[in-house]
């Protein structure tokens, strides 16, 4: 028997922890049960999707090396682990990952709010705005991001609600999409909330995942604007380029 | 001084309640603004009416049993306790709302007195250590490294006023179960229990019907006793490990 043990038969409290301890669930329902836990799925969720997010950016700037370039490197994403994988293999793999990702992000980001809300319900009659403010850019700015992403795979991908879409001319959908000026509309004000989601969100992860520390504060909001800012910048570069004439 | 003030009033826990605005004279900048209260009442209690109810008992900062949203500020305008903020911190002719800590775990009791066993219960759900202390142990018997002393000492300083849950935006209970996991958790007294005190705190706290964390800061912003936020970064990190370890 450890030390612990034999103080432990003697404590009345400590068998009532032993009995506690006996019943606990497995680790997923423990992460899945509890707020921390939860907040740990939106977490390495929302990393997922946001290294997903570096990357798509870096390969969307191909389209200012011109059509070629553009629609070759779409193709080759369809080839990419060949011969070991199958033609759109990997590609598959990705999306899967990915929508896992949102799932789980969107289910607990709805779930941590329905149950903040609950928590909350009187609000005080001397208000102060400051209060929600993280959090109101984060559930507004959530949403706004989910409804871009199935707008933009409708757009993009599937050319559901692309007139004029042709599959495997890449580099003409796009430039097509930002010939309107819906479509320049949608995906700015979608990237501008992608900013401010990945300034708070980056951080927060950190946070949540216990890798932030006091003297890494600093650095982990530095990288939180700067990651926020290149992807906002990156990304909208393209449709600016297309409206300004650079690309077309 | 002379002040307009509005207060929530509400008859018992299910009655609905209002603001009600009083007059209130003579008051000296030096007096507490408990002090100032007293005075309220003592007219109230002459002129034959319910004299507001609040929480309080040690009058200098370190039980944590006054209470009180001031102006929209968790304790008031000052960063300390209720009992220890001063009149001079307001104007002459100022009006001041004054009202309870809203939480759907935090109920209200009676104007401005809610009920707060919720903490007791988190307390009661790991907030201990096990090992029969008896008398006061030689100082040296076991060696903490200073800095593990100072850090538990910081955390150990929360005087569960639940200011950290009425600021909060999510009604969480996050900063103030943080204070109390890390204040035992960074100790050897305190070891072992790590892992079940996380777990069993968290879940009291989930259970309870506190809200989550979404890093807003409100509740450090508001602490009296300067609990940061990283407190519950620490607590994160404790509850990820401990998930992972606890045998099943
Ligand atoms: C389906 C669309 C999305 C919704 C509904 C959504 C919603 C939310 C909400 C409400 C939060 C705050 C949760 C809280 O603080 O409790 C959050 C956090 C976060 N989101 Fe999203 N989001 C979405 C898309 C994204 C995307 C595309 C990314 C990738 C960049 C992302 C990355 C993050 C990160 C890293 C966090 C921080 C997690 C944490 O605080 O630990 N989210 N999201
Ligand atoms: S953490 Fe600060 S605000 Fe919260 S209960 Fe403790 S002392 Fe009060
Ligand atoms: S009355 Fe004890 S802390 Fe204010």
């Amino acid at each position: 028997m450890s030390w612990t043990d034999q103080l432990c038969v003697r404590s009345v409290l400590c068998m009532a922890l032993a009995t506690r301890t006996d019943r606990r669930p497995s680790f997923a329902r423990t992460v899945w049960d509890s707020t921390v836990g939860k907040k740990t799925v939106m977490a390495v969720s929302g990393l997922i999707m946001l290294l997903y997010l570096v990357v798509h950016m870096i390969g969307n700037l191909k389209i200012f090396f011109g059509a070629g370039e553009f629609d070759h490197y779409a193709h080759w994403l369809r080839t990419v682990g060949e011969p070991f994988m199958h033609y759109e293999w990997t590609l598959w793999l990705v999306r899967v990952v990915l929508v896992a990702a949102v799932v789980a992000h969107a289910v607990s980001a709805y779930q941590l709010s329905r149950r903040d809300i609950r928590a909350r319900p009187g609000k005080y009659a001397h208000r102060k705005a400051r209060a929600s403010y993280a959090t109101r850019t984060m559930r507004w700015g959530g949403i706004i991001l989910g409804l871009f992403i199935v707008w933009h795979i409708l757009d993009l991908t599937t050319g559901t609600v692309h007139p004029g879409f042709r599959h495997g001319h890449p580099y003409r959908n796009v430039v097509d999409t930002f010939s309107t000026w819906y479509g320049n509309v949608v995906y700015i004000v979608a990237m501008l909330a992608l900013g401010l989601h990945v300034r708070h969100g980056f951080w927060s992860a950190a946070q949540t995942l216990g890798v932030g520390s006091r003297t890494r504060d600093r650095a982990l909001k530095t990288l939180a604007n700067v990651l926020a800012l290149l992807l906002t910048v990156g990304f909208i570069a393209v449709p600016v380029a297309v409206m300004t004439g650079v690309v077309s | 001084m002379k002040l307009t003030l509005r207060v929530w009033r509400q008859r018992n826990a299910d009655a609905d309640g209002t603001m009600s605005t009083y007059e209130v004279d003579g008051i000296s900048p030096d007096m507490s603004f408990l002090e100032m209260l007293d005075t309220l009442n003592e007219e109230l209690i002459v002129k034959g009416e319910d004299p507001v109810a609040f929480d309080h008992d040690c009058r200098e900062g370190i039980c944590g049993a006054c209470s009180l949203v001031i102006n929209g500020d968790a304790h008031g305008p000052e960063r300390t306790t209720t009992c220890q903020l001063h009149m001079r911190s307001f104007k002459d002719g100022d009006t001041i709302d004054v009202e309870p800590w809203r939480a759907s775990a935090f109920p209200v009791i009676k104007d401005l007195v809610v009920d707060r066993s919720a903490f007791d219960r988190i307390i009661q759900a790991g907030g201990y250590i096990t090992a029969p202390t008896g008398a006061a142990p030689e100082a040296h018997a076991t060696p903490v490294p200073k800095p593990d002393a100072d850090l538990a000492f910081e955390h150990a300083e929360c005087i569960g006023c639940g200011a950290c849950v009425a600021a909060c935006p999510n009604g969480a209970a996050m900063l103030f179960t943080s204070a109390k996991i890390n204040h035992l958790n960074v100790l050897p007294q305190g070891a072992p229990e790590r892992e079940t005190r996380v777990l069993d705190m968290v879940e009291q706290m989930d259970e309870e019907g506190f809200g989550g964390c979404t890093l807003a800061g409100e509740c450090a912003t508001a602490c009296p006793k300067g609990i940061p936020l990283m407190s519950i970064t620490s607590m994160n990190k404790e509850w990820l490990r401990a998930a992972r370890k606890v045998k099943r």
